[in-house]
């Protein structure tokens, strides 16, 4: 890191790439921002985001600063990429635009999935002894599933492990223990941030009988028997 | 307290030359990760200089007297004290490791010979007194030279122990420990007024102390939603008003600064005054709330000013003008074309600090390429200035330096793509009286003095 011998060609190749990137957001007027080069510069600011995201959930105690910082400039990459839907205000998770793009939506809901988890574990780290969260079985069937089945991508990414240990029913017994590491509560806060909006977005009208088969088939898979022992919720 | 040739001079002034004292720390290439400096801090008389590094150690140096018998090192600053404050901790409870780097110190206003820093990691902060120990207690009547017991029974006749000079010995102890008062990093700390109690800052709170007590403390400021879903901006620093003890300001990682009373409630939520200015719609883009994160805030020594660092510029607030800035100078405005880059290197996420000479005339903040800036706001000049080891030899004026935007490079000039984005001048202090100032590049601290003194 304080080595100079490899600064001069970092900086020479991170150039070019700025350059393209630069000469977009600078000149918000012209017109060739409105058109498919601006979306191809956005995708790869918008995955350097993501990364930079995933690597700061990845630290075992992430720098708030940063990860608020790069969150909120991934929102408003994704404002500038979807310029059609109407985006719900800050708070509510974007999933409800319409967005045709599947991976956008599965990056986005995994995006909010993610630091939703990742900030419900930092309250969580507060106090353990600290009420269950009542997340896990709410909201009616066709919500849960509908941001069920993108948060799959948060899954892929951050590890097939951290979705093992979760069971909102079993905090309780588990109290002493640590279980910060493990708390990744990837199903229960896709269903939490849901909630604000009340309105059905356009996203949720893919297919949901055949998504609730295909999400129960993989939940008993990646949670094994903690699946049988979890109180059924609604809709189950 | 400023003194004629001291703050009252202009910072980039032609009547005025920065010229390097001295330099402390290792020259190797190699730089341990443990020694890059975190936190450089005058005491109130400037007589003391306070160091901290990665690696949880506090350094001290002390100004020499004026002595006639040797001019040359009068106002050198040499080692008085070295201690380790913070050790590397684990937290078991949730499994991680807590960091030993010291990221604030603040000094105490001095009441008798001691001296007392606060010093603060990520999650403890410490008390320490420093002090002299200069003579020593002979002729015991209960205990031998050398320590051992002397036997009751043996002793015929009683004696009074007489003091003895001895050779200068400089103790420092822990006498307070504040802990587990944040579930976040704390990232400032600062001394009221009223020398009884002190603010602590992490991300999303701030506690208020009183110096005598650790087992409990107020917490003053909240912002952590209910819901953590919704968090959207963080505390990225804390001060004291100099004199109003019951005022202090906190600045956000949005770019606002709230300054609140501890009188109108206990809970401070609600602020008195709300310090932002409106952004620029022609230079908004992806990374504007990035580099409009505040790292640093300072209230001016006369309390009447305080003076915010983002990304790129310094600004100077009049405190009973909350609409905008009343002074906003650029810091390296050549990056504002390079934010990608930045963003993409994290570069961007880079927090400098601030801070005010003892007249409030000027004001100085760090960059990268070991560059460093002063600003004189009574000439409104500005100067951009570098620690290096080449320009270190004794007494040597600085020479001023100058980043080259773009087209023909002059002779001197050093071009934008060159800059060492690694060597970053994060942590200044200035010299609460005299034309002193510490500058740290990493594991280095620099010491530069203006000719006059």
């Amino acid at each position: 890191m304080l080595s100079k011998g490899l600064k001069r060609k970092r900086e020479e190749e991170e150039e070019k790439e700025s350059l393209a990137v630069d000469a977009l957001w600078l000149d918000p007027g012209h017109a060739a921002v409105a058109q498919a080069p601006p979306a191809v510069a956005s995708s790869s600011l918008f995955d350097l985001s993501v990364l930079k995201l995933h690597h700061s959930l990845q630290q075992s105690e992430p720098d708030l600063r940063h990860l608020v910082l790069v969150v909120n400039t991934l929102r408003r990459i994704q404002a500038s990429m979807a310029p059609a839907a109407a985006l719900p205000p800050v708070p509510s998770p974007p999933v409800e635009s319409s967005m045709a793009d599947n991976l956008l939506a599965s990056s986005d809901a995994a995006l909010s999935a993610s630091m939703a988890s990742l900030l419900e574990d930092l309250s969580h780290i507060e106090g353990l002894s600290q009420a269950p969260q009542p997340l896990a079985d709410e909201g009616p069937p066709g919500r849960s599933i509908g941001g069920a089945a993108p948060s799959l991508g948060a899954l892929d990414l951050l590890g097939p492990a951290t979705g093992c240990l979760l069971d909102d029913g079993l905090e309780g017994l588990f109290e002493d223990i640590d279980t910060s590491m493990y708390d990744n509560e990837l199903w229960a806060p896709a269903s939490e941030g849901l909630k604000p909006g009340p309105e059905d977005g356009p996203g949720k009208e893919e297919a949901p009988e055949l998504d609730e088969a295909e999400l129960d088939y993989l939940m008993d898979v990646l949670v094994g028997t903690q699946a049988l022992e979890r109180p059924p919720g609604p809709g189950r | 307290m400023a003194g004629a040739g001291g703050g009252g001079c202009p910072a980039g002034g032609n009547d005025f030359q920065w010229c390097f004292s001295q330099v402390k720390g290792a020259i190797d290439e190699d730089v341990a990760e443990a020694d890059i400096i975190s936190t450089v801090e005058f005491n109130c008389s400037g007589d003391l200089l306070a160091t901290g590094d990665k690696g949880g150690r506090v350094v001290i140096f002390q100004r020499e007297q004026e002595n006639k018998s040797r001019p040359h090192s009068r106002g050198e600053y040499n080692v008085y004290s070295t201690f380790q404050s913070h050790e590397p901790e684990f937290d078991y409870l949730k499994s991680l490791e807590i960091e030993e780097k010291i990221n604030k110190i603040r000094w105490l206003p001095q009441q008798n010979a001691a001296h007392f820093l606060l010093s603060t990691n990520d999650k403890t902060i410490k008390l320490w007194k420093i002090s002299e120990r200069d003579k020593r207690a002979e002729g015991y009547n209960l205990k031998d030279e050398d320590g051992r017991l002397r036997d009751p029974f043996r002793i015929t006749a009683l004696r009074v122990p007489i003091l003895k000079p001895m050779d200068l010995m400089v103790e420092a102890s822990p006498r307070r420990i504040f802990a587990n008062a944040h579930t976040y990093h704390i990232n400032s700390i600062s001394v009221n007024s009223d020398h009884e109690t002190y603010l602590s800052a992490d991300d999303l709170r701030i506690n208020l102390w009183h110096l005598e007590i650790t087992d409990r403390s107020f917490n003053i400021v909240d912002i952590k939603p209910a819901n953590m879903e919704e968090l959207t901006e963080v505390i990225t620093a804390a001060e004291f008003h100099p004199h109003q003890c019951n005022v202090f300001v906190y600045s956000s990682s949005k770019g606002t600064i709230r300054l609140c009373d501890m009188r109108s409630s206990a809970l401070c939520d609600r602020h008195s005054k709300f310090f932002e200015e409106p952004e620029d719609p022609s230079s908004r883009s992806f990374f504007s709330e990035i580099i409009s994160s505040i790292s640093d805030v300072k209230f001016s020594h006369s309390g009447r000013y305080m003076m915010s660092r983002d990304y790129l510029s310094v600004k100077v607030w009049d405190l009973n003008m909350e609409s905008r800035p009343l002074e906003t100078h650029q810091v390296h405005e050549y990056l504002r074309s390079k934010l990608c880059s930045l963003y993409e290197n994290d570069c961007i996420f880079d927090k400098f600090e601030c801070c005010w000479n003892g007249s409030d005339s000027a004001i100085m903040t760090g960059s990268y390429n070991n560059f460093f800036r002063m600003f004189d706001r009574d000439t409104r000049r500005d100067v951009t200035l570098e620690a290096s080891r080449e320009s270190s030899k004794p007494r040597a004026s600085l020479k001023p330096r100058k980043v080259c935007t773009g087209g023909k490079r002059k002779k001197d000039e050093i071009s934008v793509d060159s800059l060492d984005f690694n060597k970053k001048i994060l942590h200044t202090a200035w010299h609460p009286a005299d034309s002193v100032i510490a500058v740290a590049a990493t594991n280095n601290l620099y010491i530069f003095q203006d000719k006059i003194n």
